[in-house]
């Protein structure tokens, strides 16, 4: 058991490792003179020698590479070419924004899912589960900009109860943000939902056919029971693994969703480095994610295995 | 990951497989007709659009549904019809190519690695997990701001950073063909490893083939249309589904069908791409439910 704990953090630690290395060289593929290109064609050749100097381009691209990631480390991600801030308060400030959102999405989007889930789950095949079903295939095939549209135009347009546009900037209070993050939340978890009641309603179907249930509902006990101590648990267990691996994918969302609400969290910050060809914050802003989704999908799998025996026993097993 | 392509019963082979499967499912066969219907409009757009996409008409700007234009005008005076009828050929011309390319790198790669195990099956995984830890969108404008925004770039980008998701999924069905019988035949009469791939382990995993091919297709329309919204896709004038939406948002008040004509129309071809990969994966015992969006 602790040496396949082990063995899942070592693997995680080489997926980031592996990933900053991708990162890099990804970035690094510009072709030609790297200032050069980042400057533009009217760029001065001072200016140009001036941001080589500043990348320390002369160096070989492993040095730079060791010498980001030392600094990665240590919480020390470089300067922005825009602001030249410190890239680690700036992606730090911006962060936590948009895990306000990412909070409040996931909280929403489970509770809401697991419910419906589990309803669609019991009323296999009658209407609640075909209007269920059908709500969530529609969720899953629309992109976050059209969702993010369609509820500007409901909820601030129709009935303007709440902000179309965030006019905070990245250092307003939570408490100053929290109007303007409802509607991000939303278009967010609406796809997240979609996904999730998927899951749990095949996951409650495998159940309730089970023989245990069977049991249960022969021994007695009451519907209510059946579907709190059975159904529920195991809806909720493959949640988990859905919401770290779509984690990679709501960062993506993230970045559309920022960009419709102008909500100043890591998704728009993106986008304006994307602009400015700010190499060192698209780095630290890809590293970080990265590192994020990994660490999700490992907290989702040592979750998995401490709320499920089998799968414990089962990694003994293996392990012996 | 479970692919469960292992479970033969006998109606193998692409085509009549495929048209077994539509015979059985309704929602397979839905999914496939809306698709089908919108390639169709797609191809035959420049016939049957009754304006040019691009034109622009000042005097008829923003107006609304009418009998010289059935859906409006948008700021420009363009006919938001014609717009649409146009604005998936883009969308699926690039989404098609990548999905193609990500789908049948996976497939190899999926296959080999199954297959050779090993040293070579680790090295592979280990890469593409990494892969897989970079999300999409960010990826996409990591190498947009490197490369550029050109349609070979986006086609080439997506496939990448598609290819480990289908690699990871292909590979675990190709593992629950690799031990059986005809396989280990194959290896004994000392065939090569292309030729037990093509003639024994690719023709058992078709069906995941085929509905990763359908799910993969419709997260590559809505990342690309994605992109297109944020600006890095199709450029300015070009008609676009997600540029359309960019472009109307503001307006939307005013026109609303400028934005709500190419938001049906996405939806309504990945709905078709979700219900086609839904009917097959139910007709066909795949799983694709436990699968989460990468």
């Amino acid at each position: 058991m602790l040496s396949f704990v082990a063995r899942r953090l070592f693997s995680a630690l080489l997926t980031i490792a592996l990933s900053s290395v991708l990162i890099f060289l990804a970035l690094q593929a510009l072709p030609g003179d790297v200032a050069s290109q980042i400057l533009g064609r009217d760029a001065t050749p001072e200016a140009v020698a001036t941001l080589r100097e500043q990348l320390d381009l002369d160096q070989p691209a492993w040095q730079r590479y060791l010498e980001w990631v030392g600094g990665a480390v240590t919480g020390d991600l470089g300067t922005s070419l825009a602001s030249g801030e410190p890239v680690a308060a700036e992606v730090g400030l911006h962060l936590r924004n948009t895990l306000l959102i990412a909070v409040v999405t996931i909280l929403v989007a489970v509770t809401l899912s697991v419910v419906l889930g589990v309803l669609a789950g019991l009323y296999r095949d009658r209407w609640p589960d075909t209007l269920i079903s059908g709500l969530s295939l529609v969720g899953m095939s629309v992109p976050e900009f059209v969702v993010a549209t369609l509820l500007v135009l409901a909820l601030s347009i129709t009935v303007p109860v709440l902000p179309a546009v965030v006019l905070d900037g990245p250092s307003a209070s939570i408490g100053e943000l929290l109007p303007a993050v409802w509607l991000p939340a939303a278009a967010l978890g609406v796809a997240m939902t979609a996904y999730i009641v998927r899951m749990a309603r095949t996951s409650v179907i495998d159940v309730m056919a089970g023989e245990f249930v069977t049991t249960a509902t022969l021994k007695g006990l009451g519907r209510w029971r059946v579907v709190t101590r059975h159904a529920l648990p195991s809806a909720l267990l493959p949640t988990l693994n859905v919401i770290a691996m779509n984690i990679a994918w709501l960062v993506g969302g993230v970045v559309v969703v920022e960009n419709v609400f102008n909500y100043p969290g890591v998704g728009s910050l993106m986008l304006q480095a994307v602009h400015n060809r700010d190499l060192p914050m698209l780095q630290a802003i890809a590293l970080i994610s990265a590192t994020v989704y990994v660490l999700c999908n490992l907290a989702a799998d040592l979750g998995a295995m401490a709320l499920n025996p089998k799968l414990r026993s089962r990694e003994q097993v293996g392990l012996r | 990951m479970s692919g469960t392509g292992t479970d033969t019963t006998g109606r193998r082979g692409t085509l009549t497989g495929l048209l077994g499967a539509l015979r059985g499912s309704t929602t397979a066969w839905v999914g496939l007709a809306l698709v089908a219907a919108h390639l169709l409009v797609a191809l035959l757009a420049p016939l049957v659009a009754p304006h040019s996409p691009v034109e622009n008409d000042p005097a008829n700007a923003l107006a609304g549904p009418g009998w010289a234009h059935w859906a409006g005008t948008d700021q420009y005076g363009r006919d938001v019809l014609s717009r649409v009828l146009h604005g998936g050929r883009y969308a699926l011309m690039v989404s098609f190519g990548a999905t193609v390319l990500a789908v049948a790198l996976g497939t190899v790669i999926g296959c080999v690695v199954a297959l050779r195990g090993g040293w070579l099956d680790n090295l592979v995984m280990r890469v593409m997990d990494a892969v897989l830890s970079i999300p999409p969108v960010l990826a996409l404008l990591v190498v947009v701001t490197v490369l550029g925004a050109g349609p070979l770039v986006i086609v080439l980008a997506v496939s990448l950073v598609y290819t480990p998701a289908v690699t990871r999924v292909v590979r675990a069905a190709a593992q629950g063909v690799a031990p059986s019988d005809y396989v280990t035949a194959a290896r004994v009469r000392g065939e090569r490893t292309t030729s037990i791939l093509f003639r024994e382990v690719l023709p058992n995993i078709v069906d995941v083939v085929c509905v990763e091919f359908a799910m993969r297709a419709s997260w590559v329309i809505l990342l690309i249309s994605s992109l297109s919204f944020l600006g890095f896709g199709a450029n300015p004038p070009t008609p676009d589904w997600g540029l359309m939406v960019a472009e109307n948002r503001t307006a939307i008040t005013v026109v609303p069908m400028a934005s709500l004509a190419p938001i049906i129309a996405l939806a309504t071809l990945v709905i078709g791409l979700n219900l086609a990969a839904d009917g097959l994966s139910k007709a066909w015992g795949v799983d694709r439910v436990r699968k989460g969006r990468a």
